[in-house]
């Protein structure tokens, strides 16, 4: 195994191997040093980072982190590579690659063209030597569409996932949340309840409830109950009505075969799902979420620092297609990501490492209250993931997630980002908010005053 | 001189009456686009006790002191132990650290049994029960003692031997094993401070583990939730434990070999949503 080091004035630091360097380049974060792996100190962190910047970017298709033959997402990782579109960047280093990224040739159609020729560890190591404003601007260069009831991804465009869970799946207090989302202007990247319970027959009325919603006020959008793959598969066999597939995702075999998957069942489910042909404007049938920490957690990181098989688990999601990747930031706990500064650049690595691989990057903007965060943490990572182009955020009722008691983005936060960065829902979204008078002025996002009479009615419905 | 402006700013939601049907925070009304102040200052306080429960020290000697006298009847007494994890910033990076008792409250630990005088080989008591302050101590100052009086009355019935109730600093769930271990109980309770929710600041769970060794995982134990005013009422949480405890005694198990077959499933039996026709 081939050792670094790099010389600061009299002191030689030398890294063990290629992950030992990456582990000591990460910018501090607690699920490291909880590993075992981070920088003893700040300067070895440095020594790394500089160590990082003189490697060739090939070196990573020869030094693999977790070996080809014990890893299916390595083999993934290396089978897929494009190497022709790898050809135009093949001679840089990484703090080359940095150079060009943040170069004026490097434009959108550049990053885009370049994307499969990217594997996880390559951007991964880029954006340890990248400050927060780097991660923002070559962010904000990609575009990464995809389609399936709406078109998500555009340039100027911020869509939310609303997010309507209940303690106990009451499909009352689920479509009451649903409507307050609907009414500020929520729910175009889909609507998504993370059900309490993992009962297929309740997991399919769920299904059905949010099926009918949105034939009934013809929403374009689409939905999901984010239950295990297998749930679903069994949904699908029993005729239920699925948009979405979802399912959590790792950046190690072994971490996926902690949460009971493997790619076969990914793909499986995939073509079920696609074999539906329920999308009208596109076909992107996948919606998996991710976080930094959770191979760790699984104890399947393989002394791989947390941010690298976070990347890793991006190679996963490209192979899907899917319309939707988030990463949940904040939402794995102190021990991982310490405080508000640690999520902020957590959040922010993500969804750039995301980008450059070519996927429709979003985020969940969280935190717990074990971590010492707040709301004026979410406000900042907001902001800058609004002006970094993320495709798409949460939305629940008052940032308070009453089923999976953390705080997310609530439907007035994304009114915010959308408003200060002039931002627009999904375009067909969009119009369908112009057509109910939920929003009144395309211009600056400006709601109506009444509800719309179907609305109106299916409050009559209750009294 | 009148001013030109209103002294309410807030557009209130023609849909409030939704409220009623969640405990989602709907309809909260905006100023503009924006969170109203009401709803702003009322999220912040809910932070508030919830950080507050995260940091609040539990006060060891008092609840051992508490649990002492409680107890006194029933001839148990009660100790003081602390994790490895040092402070509260140390116990939030490295859960492994809470996970196990620090060299001298393993000392002291040793001590008390070595005064026993068991024999080896069989087990010393049927129950441990370990007080645990977790995410939050709030949590077990309010809801333990009272609990611990309903359930320990409702098991008395089953001639139980309980071991001194041991009460722990900085703890993880998993501490109960290495203190079950030690103490060689064939079953551990472990009363511990849940992660506080933005609304349930002070939630207690219980966790079971049947001859609780250090290493064991989540999958070997069997958890009752969100004991707390508001929440689980005392008197379901100990038919639960009743249940859990004879089980675990009767089969020699714990952990997902062992379900809790009296929680009714709440199902839902049809859609019935006002928002569909």
């Amino acid at each position: 195994m081939k050792s670094y080091h790099h010389t600061i004035g009299q002191h030689n630091y030398i890294f063990k191997d290629l992950k030992d360097l990456m582990a000591k380049a990460s910018p501090t974060r607690s699920g490291d040093f909880l590993a075992g792996l981070g920088a003893e100190n700040a300067q070895e962190r440095v020594a790394a980072q500089m160590a990082l910047a003189d490697l060739p970017l090939k070196t990573f298709l020869n030094d693999l982190v977790i070996p080809y033959e014990s890893d299916e997402i390595t083999r993934l990782i290396i089978d897929s590579h494009d190497e022709q579109a790898f050809k135009t960047v093949s001679h840089l280093t990484i703090g080359d690659f940095r150079n060009w990224l943040l170069s004026d040739d490097a434009d959108t159609s550049a990053l885009h063209a370049l994307s499969k020729g990217l594997t996880p560890e390559m951007v991964a190591a880029v954006s340890k030597i990248m400050r927060i404003q780097d991660l923002v601007i070559v962010s904000k260069k990609c575009e990464v569409v995809s389609k399936f009831r709406n078109t998500i991804g555009l340039r100027g465009r911020l869509a939310t996932r609303l997010q309507p869970n209940h303690p106990t799946d009451d499909p009352v207090g689920i479509a009451a949340s649903i409507l307050d989302g609907l009414m500020n202007g929520a729910g175009d990247a889909v609507i998504g309840i993370n059900p309490a319970s993992d009962n297929v027959a309740q997991v399919t009325l769920l299904i059905k409830m949010l099926d009918q919603i949105i034939q009934q006020y013809q929403i374009p959008t689409q939905s999901c109950v984010l239950t295990h793959v297998t749930n679903t598969l069994i949904a699908i066999d029993s005729g239920a009505p699925v948009d979405l597939v979802f399912q959590s995702i790792g950046g190690t075999e072994a971490t996926n075969r902690s949460f009971g998957i493997d790619l076969n069942l990914l793909s499986e489910a995939r073509d079920a799902a696609y074999s539906l042909k329920r999308g009208t404007v596109g076909s992107n049938v996948m919606y998996f979420e991710t976080g930094q920490g959770s191979a760790l957690s699984a104890q399947a990181n393989f002394g791989v620092d947390q941010q690298t098989c976070e990347a890793r688990a991006y190679a996963v999601a490209r192979h899907f297609d899917p319309l939707l990747v988030n990463s949940v930031v904040g939402f794995i706990g102190p021990e991982y990501l310490y405080d508000g500064k640690q999520i902020m650049r957590a959040g922010l690595e993500d969804h750039f490492c995301g980008k450059l691989l070519g996927i429709p990057m979003g985020c969940d903007v969280c935190y717990t209250n074990h971590a010492e965060a707040d709301q004026d943490d979410m406000d900042t990572l907001l902001t800058l993931l609004g002006v970094a182009g993320c495709n798409f955020i949460m939305g629940v009722p008052g940032a308070d997630d009453i089923m999976l008691n953390y705080q997310t983005t609530s439907f007035h936060d994304a009114l915010y980002a959308r408003r200060v960065l002039d931002l627009k829902p999904a375009p067909e979204f969009e119009l369908w908010l112009q057509n109910m008078g939920i929003i009144t002025d395309n211009k600056m996002i400006t709601l109506g005053h009444n509800l719309p009479n179907n609305f109106a009615k299916a409050l009559q419905r209750l009294s | 001189m009148s001013s030109n402006i209103k002294s309410n700013s807030v557009i209130e939601n023609s849909w409030a009456q939704l409220k009623q049907l969640t405990s989602a925070r709907i309809a909260l009304g905006r100023s503009g686009i924006s969170l109203p102040t009401h709803a702003q200052l009322k999220f912040q306080l809910d932070h508030a006790q919830a950080r507050d429960a995260v940091y609040f020290q539990l006060n060891v000697s008092k609840l051992c002191a508490d649990l002492t006298q409680s107890f006194s009847s029933m001839n148990l007494e009660s100790i003081g132990l602390q994790s490895d994890a040092i402070d509260r910033p140390t116990y939030l990076k490295r859960p492994d650290y809470g996970k196990r008792l620090s060299q001298i409250s393993k000392e002291i630990l040793l001590k008390r049994i070595t005064k026993a005088k068991f024999s080896p080989n069989t087990f010393n008591y049927d129950i441990a029960f370990v007080i645990v302050d977790g995410l939050s101590a709030l949590a077990i100052e309010t809801n333990a003692l009272r609990f611990l009086k309903t359930a320990c009355t409702n098991l008395q019935s089953e001639k139980f031997t309980i071991a001194p109730f041991c009460v722990v600093e900085q703890g993880r769930v998993a501490i109960g094993d290495e203190i079950g271990e030690l103490l060689s109980a064939k079953l551990v309770i472990v009363l511990i401070g849940e992660r506080p929710g933005l609304s349930s600041p002070d939630s207690m769970g219980i966790y079971l583990t049947w001859h609780p060794k250090v290493g064991l995982t989540d999958e070997s134990r069997n958890c009752i939730s969100n004991i707390r005013n508001g929440g689980l009422s005392d008197t379901e949480a100990t038919m639960k434990l009743r249940y859990l405890v004879t089980q675990a005694h009767k089969r020699e198990i714990s952990g997902i070999a062992l379900k809790d077959e009296t929680s009714s499933k709440q199902s839902l039996s049809s859609l019935n949503s006002f928002l569909i026709e």
